[in-house]
C-alpha cells in the first residue's frame, strides 16, 4: 500500500528561481493493483517516484510505504520497495549473478536464502544461461532481466517502475509489461510512470494525470473516459492538461 | 553505520576494480613496473653522458705563451687535454662548442713567475656547460701543479722544507652513519614518492566510483538499495583507499629495489666508493607506512569529494588534475636541501609528513613532532572524510544534472 499525502519537492534553480517540480500530490496505490502516473515529460513523474523510492527526500508532505514513512524510516522504506526504470543501469564490471546477490546482500539476505532466491528467479526468469556473464557483455533483453531479478531478490511488496520501457524494442517491452502484470497478480502494489498512452490502457488498474507537478486528474480508465466524454485515451489527457492550464490561466 | 554493508560494498568495489585493465594499469602495473624502469634509464642515461663527457678529451686553445714553453709543453702533454691551433674567433668557438675552453697565458708569464710577481691566467668557459667546466678544471688542476712545483723548487733552493707550503692539515671527516647520510642525501625521494603515489593510486578510483557511477547511471540503482549513505560512501571510500595504499607500497617496494640495483652498479664502476647505500630497517618502513597512512585516507577523502561533483569521468579528471600540482609542490620542498622541521611547518598538510619521513628514513625519531603531525594529518583526513560522507548525502551533489 502506498499513500501519498501533499507531497512536494521544490528545487531551486540559478536562472529560474524556485522551480516546484512536485505539488502538493496527494494519491494512494492498493496491493494488487496497478497504478499509473502519466504526464509528459517534466510533468514530475520521475521526481515523484524517485521520492516514493527515498532515492530524493520530499521539501513537503510525505508518503506511506506499508507502513513506513519515506522521510523518517527512509532506509526501512527501501526493503520495501523494487525500484525499476530506464535510469537504473547494471554494473559493468559484475556478472548478472554478482549483481543479484549484492542487492541480495544489501538488503539483509543472508547467504542461503539469498542462493535459493537467486537461483529461483534466475529460472523463473530463464537466465541460467548468461548468469555468469559480466553485464556489459549481456543484450539489451538480458539486462532487463537482469534489472528485474535486481528488483525482485528481497521479494518486496511494492514495486515501482520509473518509465521502464522507454527506448526499449518491442519484444523487451514485452518481457516488462509481462514482469508489471505479473507482479500485481502476485498481489504487489505497483505504480508505474509513462507517457505512453497505450501501455496505460493495457495495464493500468488505476491512472493519475500529472503536468507541472500537480495531480490534475484521477480515476480508473473508464472513470475518465466517462468523466470527459472520450474514447481516446489521448484525447483525454490532451483535455485534462488544457482544461487546467485554461484555469490556471484564468485564475 | 553498518559494518556488514560498509564490507558487502568494499568488497563489490574490489572485484569491480580488479576487473578494471585501467585501474590495474593505474594502480599495479605503472608502480611496478614503469616508475623502476624510468628510473634506471634515466639514471643509466645520466650516467653515460657524465661518463663520457669525463672520458672525452676537452679541446682547448692557448692564447699567448710563446714565451712560455715549458708552460705550453706541459699543458699539451695533460692527458685529456687536445691543444687545437689558435684561431681569433675562439669565442664564438667555446659558445657553439667547438672547443671547450681557452686558456690565457700573459705576456712573459713563465719569467715573471721566476721573477716572484703575480701574473694572471684567465680560462675561458661556456659557465654551465658540464664539457666546458671538464677542460677548465683540467687546465686548472695542471696550473696548480705548476704553481707547487715552483714553490717546492723555490723552497728547495733556500734549503728550506717543502712542509712550510702547508704548515698545517685540514680536513673534514663524516662522523654521521652511512643509512643517515643516504637518508639526507636521497632518503628526501622516498616520502616524495609516497606521497605522490597515494595521490596518483586514489585518482583514478575516487573518479571512477563517483563521477564514473553516475555517468553509467548506476548511482540511482544503488540509492535504491536499503545500504545507508554513509556506508555506501565508507564502502567506497576504503577501495579508493586501498588503491592508494597499494599504489604507495607498490612504488616505494619497486623503487627501494631499483635504487639498490643502481648504487650496485655504482659501486661496480666506481669501485668500493658507490652511493650511499640505503638501508631501510623493517621499523622504518612501518613507521612511513604510518605516516602515509593519514595522508592516504586525506588524498582519498580529498579525491572522493571533489570527483562527487563533476557529472562525468571527464569532468571529474578535469577537476582533479589541478591537484596534482597542489601535492606536488609542497612535496617537493620537503626534498629541497635546507628545508627542516619546525613546529609551523609540522602544521602543514603533506609538507609535514614528507619532511618527517625524510627525518625517519635518515633514522632520527623527533617524538614531539611524529605526534604532532600523525595527529594533524588525521584531524585533516578526519575532517576531509566527513566532508565526504556529508556531500554523499546531499542530492544537489548527486543528482548535479
Amino acid at each position: 500500500m502506498i499513500e501519498v499525502r501533499n507531497l512536494c519537492k521544490r528545487f531551486h534553480d540559478r536562472k529560474r528561481g524556485e522551480i516546484r517540480a512536485v505539488d502538493d500530490v496527494s494519491f494512494t496505490c492498493r496491493p494488487g493493483q496497478i497504478y499509473g502516473l502519466l504526464g509528459a515529460n517534466g510533468a514530475g513523474k520521475t521526481t515523484t517516484l524517485r521520492m516514493l523510492a527515498t532515492i530524493l527526500e520530499p521539501s513537503a508532505g510525505t508518503a506511506v510505504i506499508c507502513g513506513s514513512d519515506i522521510v523518517e524510516k527512509a532506509e526501512e522504506v527501501r526493503t520495501k520497495v523494487g525500484f525499476l526504470s530506464t535510469a537504473t543501469a547494471l554494473y559493468p564490471r559484475l556478472t548478472a549473478r554478482e549483481l543479484v546477490q549484492y542487492f541480495g546482500r544489501l538488503n539483509g539476505l543472508d547467504d542461503s536464502l539469498l542462493n535459493d532466491r537467486v537461483n529461483s528467479i534466475f529460472q523463473r526468469l530463464d537466465m541460467n544461461g548468461f548468469s555468469d556473464r559480466q553485464c556489459d557483455k549481456l543484450s539489451t533483453g538480458m539486462k532487463q532481466k537482469t534489472s528485474i531479478a535486481r528488483t525482485l531478490v528481497h521479494d518486496p511488496p511494492v514495486m515501482i517502475f520509473d518509465e521502464p520501457t522507454l527506448g526499449l524494442d518491442i519484444l523487451t517491452t514485452r518481457t516488462i509489461t509481462g514482469f508489471i502484470r505479473e507482479c500485481r497478480d502476485r498481489g504487489k502494489t505497483v505504480i508505474f510512470s509513462t507517457h505512453i498512452m497505450s501501455e496505460v490502457e493495457k495495464l493500468c488498474d488505476v491512472v493519475g494525470i500529472i503536468q507541472k507537478g500537480k495531480l490534475l486528474a484521477e480515476g480508473t480508465v473508464g472513470e475518465l473516459r466517462d468523466r470527459y466524454r472520450e474514447q481516446d485515451l489521448e484525447e483525454i489527457f490532451v483535455k485534462v492538461v488544457a482544461c487546467n492550464g485554461t484555469a490556471a490561466e484564468e485564475g | 553505520m553498518s559494518l556488514r554493508n560498509i564490507g558487502v560494498v568494499y568488497r563489490k568495489e574490489l572485484t569491480e576494480a580488479l576487473r578494471d585493465r585501467r585501474t590495474l594499469i593505474s594502480s599495479i602495473v605503472i608502480p611496478l613496473f614503469l616508475f623502476p624502469a624510468l628510473a634506471i634509464g634515466i639514471g643509466y642515461a645520466f650516467a653515460e653522458v657524465i661518463g663520457a663527457a669525463s672520458r672525452e678529451p676537452s679541446r682547448i686553445m692557448i692564447l699567448g705563451g710563446e714565451d712560455s714553453p715549458a708552460v705550453v709543453d706541459g699543458l699539451k702533454k695533460v692527458r685529456n687535454l687536445r691543444v687545437v691551433p689558435t684561431k681569433t674567433n675562439y669565442l664564438d668557438l667555446i659558445s657553439n662548442k667547438k672547443i671547450r675552453a681557452v686558456v690565457d697565458i700573459p705576456l712573459g708569464f713563465q719569467a715573471a713567475v721566476e721573477r716572484g710577481e703575480r701574473p694572471d691566467v684567465k680560462i675561458y668557459i661556456f659557465s654551465g656547460d658540464m664539457k666546458s667546466a671538464f677542460g677548465a678544471t683540467r687546465i686548472e688542476r695542471f696550473f696548480t701543479e705548476f704553481r707547487d712545483m715552483t714553490v717546492r723548487g723555490r723552497l728547495a733552493a733556500q734549503n728550506l722544507p717543502e712542509s712550510l707550503m702547508k704548515p698545517f692539515n685540514v680536513r673534514q671527516q663524516n662522523v654521521v652513519s652511512p643509512e643517515k647520510v643516504a637518508g639526507e642525501t636521497y632518503g628526501g625521494l622516498i616520502p616524495y614518492l609516497a606521497i605522490l603515489m597515494c595521490m596518483t593510486g586514489a585518482m583514478y578510483p575516487a573518479m571512477d566510483l563517483t563521477a564514473g557511477e553516475k555517468e553509467r547511471g548506476t548511482i540511482e540503482t544503488i540509492l535504491s538499495s536499503p545500504v545507508k549513505r554513509t556506508d555506501l560512501v565508507l564502502g567506497k571510500f576504503l577501495l579508493v583507499l586501498t588503491a592508494s595504499l597499494a599504489t604507495a607500497t607498490l612504488s616505494v617496494v619497486s623503487m627501494g629495489l631499483s635504487f639498490s640495483v643502481l648504487s650496485h652498479l655504482a659501486s661496480l664502476q666506481n669501485g668500493a666508493e658507490g652511493l650511499p647505500a640505503l638501508t631501510m630497517h623493517p621499523e622504518t618502513v612501518l613507521a612511513v607506512f604510518l605516516m602515509a597512512l593519514p595522508i592516504a585516507v586525506l588524498f582519498s577523502a580529498v579525491l572522493f569529494t571533489i570527483s562527487l561533483f563533476a557529472k562525468s569521468f571527464k569532468e571529474a579528471q578535469s577537476y582533479l588534475t589541478p591537484m596534482t600540482f597542489v601535492v606536488l609542490v609542497p612535496a617537493i620542498a620537503a626534498v629541497l636541501p635546507g628545508i627542516e622541521l619546525t613546529p609551523k611547518l609540522a602544521l602543514i598538510p603533506i609538507l609535514n609528513v614528507s619532511l618527517l619521513c625524510k627525518e625517519l628514513v635518515a633514522g632520527t625519531y623527533h617524538w614531539n613532532y611524529i605526534v604532532l603531525i600523525f595527529l594533524s594529518t588525521c584531524i585533516y583526513a578526519g575532517v576531509a572524510l566527513f566532508l565526504a560522507v556529508k556531500m554523499f548525502q546531499r542530492e544537489s551533489v548527486l543528482f548535479s544534472s
